[in-house]
């Protein structure tokens, strides 16, 4: 038997953070909740707007609808970009970091590095970097002969977003698939070549199966972190030229900050939240349920 | 299927310079095709680094391995035709147990149809028929530990099983049976064996002859009969048997052994040791407590292991194990151990002294 004291008095330790989650999320989120459903004649007076900002929204004949659709969708072929190249390549580079010796470390503090590095400098290196005049990279292409131009070629710019992301973000997988290689143990490598495997089938049967796990976390990761991206776009093109690379968190930011339009970025946010959050939902479960289905 | 040779195999990690350099001290040494042999030792004895030479994943320093007697020292681990079951079932997770099975013969190039038959007919051996289907990653340790042996039996020109310590996490109520499947195999196949182990019943019931090993050395080779009646090594006396042999200082003379003033008569005559250290050696079952005749002890504790009883005693400040006999009560205090002069053992600087025949 448990003889201690109940006391519901308990509760009231709890109130700090609820106080500190009240405070720094559910007022500011409430905020914008009341925002998505009024409008405003400014000086600060508000009237009921009802489901007016969201009806725009998601109707692409309007310029808001229009504005969001084309975000939402050059979002999700970022992010699928993004993941399609990083994976890959970041179990590449694990599989070709040393397992052993002074090396090791070298390799893993060099390839933390850009993880390191604040987002907005990342994009002011990229920016100085990729610039056509002085940028060693966009004047090295532009001597080549190839035309490069990340302020006037969507394609450069997609480019250069593309290549920055990789650069920050690879090592990021490879050091989490790095640590599940690790965890491998030796026998299984030393059974694989008993049986004659090849260097294609150890990855296949041993190393691919047992990385399925780290896998799911990196996906996940670079999912979310991909999928809200803002400061390198906005330091690098400020999503032009055009809105060629206008994602989501710009064009909230130019709605909200740069038009005032709070209506219109109060509904935009939320939807915006809640596809994260939705996506984000379908891969973990859907992974999670490969997973087991897997073990069963 | 081979004999397996060990043409003064040894290796040292790294430089060898002197003797102690060598993780695994040269060694000679036939494995005959068709029988099971047990390498038993303490953990990094070097038990695990001969098994890695047979099998390739580790190349010898010094000396030759023949296979039926054909150097295969520095093959590649791929081409010796060697299974080896790992102390962690290796599975390929993705796989069904049939696919795992399959495996090796895959990656051979073997006739799909052939491959299959050849799997029906190791699966039925090893007990995994109703799995075949089913994925390899969701079953038990003893299963996994079987298909991994089975990916060892399917190649039918495997030259040797090698067993590194494979019933370490299995759980115990099933070793028993995994360790009759492995007898049955060798039974059925006809192949030669070698299981490492650091648990002594699991070589003595699995193998025809066992090496026993210490700090890279191999102290005794026989059958488990022969290192229990007649260890060649103090080491082998003390590590085979629960407990271990009692060894005692003492000095020999013809007939006749002195553990400090107490004398002690031997089963034969032995020569003179003069400058080694001698000890004599009794196994606990041929020291049998008694209340009269025998040398005089102080009984510290009984020790009821059920089937037997065991006296831990102090001859003088010397520990000794004896059996305490049926129809004997003891507690404590003073009380007699007689040893059986024909199972008392003289070991010179550690080495068995054979006595002179009479």
């Amino acid at each position: 038997m448990n003889d201690k004291p109940i006391s519901n008095r308990a509760w009231f330790l709890v109130v700090p953070v609820m106080v500190f989650v009240l405070f720094s999320s559910l007022i500011p989120m409430m905020t914008v909740v009341n925002y998505s459903v009024q409008d405003s004649m400014g000086q600060n007076s508000f009237f009921w707007n009802g489901s007016e900002w969201f009806r725009h929204l998601f109707d692409p004949t309007t310029d808001i609808g229009g504005r969001f659709s084309r975000a939402l969708v050059r979002n999700l072929v970022f992010s699928g970009v993004v993941l399609l190249i990083e994976i890959p390549l970041g179990i590449l580079v694990a599989l070709c970091i040393p397992k052993r010796g002074w090396a090791v470390g070298a390799v893993l503090v060099s390839m933390t590095l850009p993880m390191l590095i604040p987002w907005n400098v990342v994009g002011t290196i990229w920016q100085v970097f990729a610039r056509a005049d002085i940028g060693l990279l966009g004047a090295a292409l532009t001597g080549a002969g190839i035309p490069f131009n990340n302020t006037q070629d969507p394609l450069s710019a997609w480019s250069t977003i593309v290549v920055m992301d990789v650069w920050h973000w690879t090592s990021m997988v490879a050091l989490l698939c790095y640590a599940g290689l690790k965890a491998i143990p030796d026998a299984f490598y030393q059974a694989a070549r008993i049986d004659g495997a090849g260097r294609w089938s150890v990855f296949r049967n041993i190393e691919l199966p047992k990385l399925r796990r780290v896998l799911i976390i990196a996906v996940l990761l670079r999912f979310m972190e991909s999928f809200m991206i803002y400061t390198e776009p906005a330091v690098v093109t400020g999503g032009g030229p055009g809105e060629a690379t206008s994602f989501l968190s710009l064009d909230l930011v130019k709605i909200a900050l740069g038009q005032v339009d709070l209506g219109n970025a109060a509904a935009l946010s939320l939807v915006y939240n809640l596809i994260t959050l939705t996506l984000c939902w379908i891969f973990f479960t859907t992974m999670t349920q490969l997973d087991a289905r897997g073990s069963a | 299927m081979a004999s397996v040779t060990l043409d003064g195999i040894g290796h040292a990690y790294g430089r060898a310079g002197t003797e102690a350099d060598y993780a695994l001290k040269p060694l000679h040494h036939v494995w005959e095709q068709g029988r099971a042999y047990a390498l038993l030792g303490p953990s990094g004895c070097g038990k695990t680094t001969l098994l890695n030479i047979i099998s390739g994943l580790v190349i010898p320093s010094h000396g030759r391995l023949l296979f039926d007697g054909r150097d295969v020292t520095r093959l590649p681990t791929e081409r010796r035709n060697i299974a080896q079951v790992f102390q962690f079932p290796v599975v390929y997770d993705t796989m069904t147990v049939a696919e795992n099975l399959g495996f090796p013969l895959r990656n051979r190039g073997m006739d799909r149809r052939q491959a299959a038959a050849r799997v029906g007919e190791i699966a039925a051996m090893l007990g995994l028929t109703p799995d075949l289907h089913r994925r390899a990653r969701g079953l038990t340790a003893d299963a996994k530990q079987k298909i991994s042996l089975g990916r060892g039996l399917v190649r039918s020109d495997v030259a040797a099983v090698l067993f590194d310590e494979p019933l370490t996490v299995i759980d115990p109520a099933l070793k028993w049976e995994l360790r009759s499947k492995l007898k049955a195999v060798h039974r059925a196949l006809d192949l030669l064996m070698i299981y490492v182990t650091h648990d002594q019943t699991e070589a003595l019931t699995f193998a025809d002859q066992v090496m026993v090993m210490n700090e890279g050395r191999v102290l005794q080779i026989g059958t488990p009969a022969e290192l229990f009646e007649a260890p060649a090594h103090t080491f082998v006396g003390y590590f085979i048997g629960s407990p271990g042999m009692n060894l005692l200082p003492a000095s020999v003379e013809g007939r006749e052994a002195a553990v400090d003033r107490h004398r002690v008569p031997l089963g034969a005559a032995y020569p003179a040791m003069g400058g080694q250290r001698v000890q004599i050696g009794v196994r606990p079952e041929y020291a049998t407590l008694s209340r009269t005749g025998g040398l005089p002890v102080q009984v510290q504790r009984i020790e009821d292991l059920g089937r037997r009883r065991l006296a831990r005693v102090t001859l003088g400040t010397h520990p000794l194990v004896a059996t305490v006999p049926p129809d004997l009560a003891v507690s404590g205090g003073e009380a007699f151990v007689r040893l059986d002069p024909a199972s008392l053992h003289v070991f010179a600087d550690d080495r068995r002294v054979p006595g002179l025949a009479a």
